[in-house]
């Protein structure tokens, strides 16, 4: 089996099951006053500080949450929530190229709570630029509660200059939170440095445990809770903590960070090679994203696992299945509920048109991958993208 | 053979993959979203497009270890079906939107996009057999649903495989609970199925608007009512009247046709309903015809039951057809289906009613 499918889940390190798996054998509430909950109380913070470490914040700035969807939508709701009430302010600044997990938190607000969106406008790369930021702050500054922009898109691999967009923010004052799912142990993620103001993370995209993830929330920055409870996590969040989860997050985290330096080059040139090898074979593939050697702000310009291309005359569907069944597993980008694939909404804001957007599949490699899942996928993707092509002529939306 | 399996999420598409998966296919399962907007195709309401009977379909693939993916026919259907539903209607017509989807959809735009991404053929759980190249009913008379493949081609049928054509729908169910199928218990389901709460007049209305017309009485001409729209009826339909003069005889009354053109509907007694000959559209035929030739043969008229032994006349683009027992609601763009053979549960040929009277009458064949 071939998989190509990191940016999905990755697979989960063994030393973060080990680790979860000692911790399923303590009992303890991390509330707990007695001696066990002491003790799981410690496990919580001491991973608490590993993972603060890692990301270059301090240990109050993290918020242990169910993973990326709750930690986008506590930022991006708790905080408008929490500027309305303080400021009145009501307009949220958001790239068009967010996960779901932001886009339709704020689509919700806009719906409900009287929101007013700014869409920013994004290059072909799906980059959001400093100006394009700026113009919009500059519509109404005192207006804006919240400024979200991805640290790295999932579906593209198109890396923002985050801290050249929090500069801008600091200036005005306003927060601004980056979804960084896709970042953090794959990109240079400093918190500090970056000046963000709230930072969404999860454990299962780079080797930890699945249904765990922290929100980093600057301690001046309040947030209105999504759920009410015992308030364990600074009033923000309330729920009993799962010790295992953290622990096993910390121990991802840490690793993913330490080992990025050696996995991140290496990971590139098989992307690379995946990337030039695809082209070689079928020259009208398009790479959709940001250029494989682009830099932004010193760094990649491009998540370095990534290999986002479209396929003319094909349909992603169509390729997916073709490849499934060779035992290549990728995405088509974005599924929605029913398993029915939409036009991807971040090709579709790149203007990319729709059968470009249909015809594009996701390749993500990572600590996993090897030449020979790079070999494996150079030798059917002529056949496949053939059969594709004839399909497409018969296709669904013809 | 390499198949791909329509699983609808129910319980006979998913006995029709199991028994493909066990005589050794290769089998793919497929569910068909085919509701146009994400909203209908929301949980509990019925029919075959809800995310419940995709999650039902998926259950069944992973019991059977095969893979499963959904396929967006959601546009293809839209224009084929759905629109062709309302344009039929608003002409005065009653479709049969399974045979439509059958034709345009499944053994379609589905089959053509299975064969070109390299499978040999479309498996359904249709209630039907076909034995040595012949299309029969299933032993399951009661359930058989070779009335809605009989407008299907040769080419058509040569691609498709009915595993369940010999099983009643009991054993099916059974088959299915040995299996440790969760549908084994699954109901039926019934409706049109994007009409989710089964008002198909309301659909139309939404699709049609209302415009309100006379109901005439068709012997003495007078208007006995008012309506909100022809295109709400249908041929034979004595309920939702809303007559306010009675019937002379106090007899019942029916819609014995739609005025499109002047918004009309026309009622009358039961006997006036009655038919005995039927001229349709251009027929496709599964044994060999001479045009001109006359035979006798069964003919099917609705999706259940409307079944007369007949003489067809066939000819290119039409048939006439003599009922040798008058039926009464025979409705414009429902299909004629003629079966044949010493038990007359093959079917010969299909064609689209067009037309419907009393006796015939001397019109030129079409």
């Amino acid at each position: 089996m071939t998989y190509l499918d990191h940016a999905a889940t990755t697979p989960m390190l063994p030393s973060v099951g080990s680790a979860m798996a000692e911790q399923f054998a303590a009992v303890g509430n991390a509330s707990s006053l007695h001696a066990s909950g002491r003790a799981a109380r410690r496990v919580v913070e001491e991973s608490r500080e590993a993972i603060a470490t890692a990301l270059g914040a301090r240990p109050s700035e993290l918020i242990f949450t169910s993973g990326g969807t709750e930690s986008d939508n506590l930022a991006v709701k708790g905080i408008f929530w929490s500027r309305r009430e303080s400021d009145n302010r009501r307009r949220l600044i958001v790239s068009p190229t967010e996960h779901h997990a932001v886009l339709d938190a704020v689509e919700w607000l806009h719906k409900h709570e009287g929101a007013q969106v700014c869409w920013l406008p994004t290059d072909s790369h799906g980059r959001i630029s400093v100006e394009a930021l700026r113009n919009c702050i500059d519509e109404d500054p005192d207006d804006v509660a919240l400024v979200s922009i991805m640290w790295a898109n999932n579906e593209v691999g198109t890396v923002n200059d985050i801290a050249g967009l929090a500069h801008v923010c600091q200036r005005y004052g306003i927060p601004l939170h980056t979804d960084a799912v896709q970042a953090v142990g794959v990109l240079p993620v400093d918190v500090a440095a970056s000046g963000v103001d709230a930072l969404t993370m999860t454990g299962h995209k780079l080797g930890g445990p699945y249904g765990a993830g922290v929100l980093m929330l600057r301690t001046e920055v309040s947030a209105t809770p999504l759920a009410h409870g015992g308030g364990q996590e600074r009033d923000v969040r309330s729920g009993t903590l799962d010790t295992p989860a953290v622990r096993g997050l910390a121990v991802g985290v840490d690793a993913a960070v330490r080992g990025r330096l050696e996995r991140a080059p290496r990971i590139a040139t098989l992307r690379n090679r995946l990337v030039r090898g695809i082209q070689a074979e079928i020259p009208d593939a398009v790479l959709n994203g940001s250029p494989l050697e682009s830099i932004v702000a010193g760094g990649p310009g491009r998540l370095p696992g990534n290999a986002h291309l479209s396929f003319p005359g094909c349909e992603g569907d169509a390729l997916l299945m073709l490849l499934d069944a060779r035992g290549i597993e990728c995405s088509t980008g974005s599924a929605c509920s029913a398993g029915v694939s939409q036009p991807s909404h971040v090709l579709l804001a790149m203007d990319a048109d729709v059968e470009r957007a249909r015809g594009s599949l996701r390749f993500s490699l990572g600590h996993t991958s090897t030449d020979a899942d790079v070999d494996h996928l150079l030798e059917v993707i002529p056949a496949v993208v053939e059969r594709a092509r004839r399909a497409g002529l018969s296709g669904a939306s013809r | 053979m390499n198949v791909i399996a329509a699983m609808s999420g129910g319980v006979d598409s998913a006995v029709a993959a199991a028994l493909m998966v066990e005589a050794g296919h290769q089998v793919t399962g497929i569910h068909l979203a085919l509701a146009s907007t994400p909203d209908a195709s929301r949980t509990g309401s019925r029919g075959c497009c809800t995310v419940e009977d995709a999650n039902d379909a998926r259950r069944v693939a992973d019991v059977l270890e095969i893979p499963f993916y959904i396929w967006d026919f959601a546009e293809r259907f839209r224009a084929e079906v759905v629109d062709d539903f309302v344009a039929e209607y608003a002409a005065g017509r009653t479709p049969n939107p399974c045979v439509r989807c059958n034709e345009q959809i499944k053994f379609a735009a589905v089959l053509d996009r299975a064969l070109a991404l390299g499978f040999d053929a479309v498996v359904t759980g249709h209630h039907a057999r076909r034995d040595d190249g012949v299309l029969r009913r299933s032993v399951d008379e009661g359930k058989d649903q070779s009335y809605v493949l009989a407008t299907l081609t040769e080419r058509q049928l040569g691609l498709a495989v009915f595993p369940l054509g010999a099983m009643t729908k009991d054993e099916v169910r059974q088959e299915a609970a040995r299996r440790g199928l969760l549908v084994a218990d699954k109901p039926d389901s019934h409706d049109i199925c994007f009409i989710a709460d089964g008002d198909t007049r309301g659909f139309l209305g939404r699709h049609l608007g209302t415009v309100t017309g006379d109901i005439v009485d068709d012997e003495t001409g007078t208007v006995v009512g008012q309506h909100d729209g022809a295109h709400g009826f249908t041929v034979g339909q004595r309920r939702g009247l809303g007559l306010g003069v009675p019937a002379a005889d106090g007899k019942p009354r029916y819609v014995l046709s739609l005025s499109v053109a002047d918004n009309t509907v026309r009622v009358g007694s039961g006997e006036a309903l009655e038919v005995g000959f039927i001229r349709t559209g251009e027929p496709v035929w599964h044994t060999q015809v001479t045009t001109g030739d006359s035979f006798e043969c069964t003919v099917q008229l609705r999706a259940h039951g409307m079944i007369s032994p007949a003489t067809v006349t066939p000819y290119a683009t039409s048939t006439e057809v003599e009922l040798h027992r008058r039926q009464r609601g025979i409705a414009a763009g429902q299909t004629a289906v003629f079966y044949g053979g010493p038990e007359a549960d093959v079917v010969l040929g299909a064609a689209r009613i067009e037309s419907a009277d009393r006796q015939l009458t001397d019109v030129s064949p079409g």
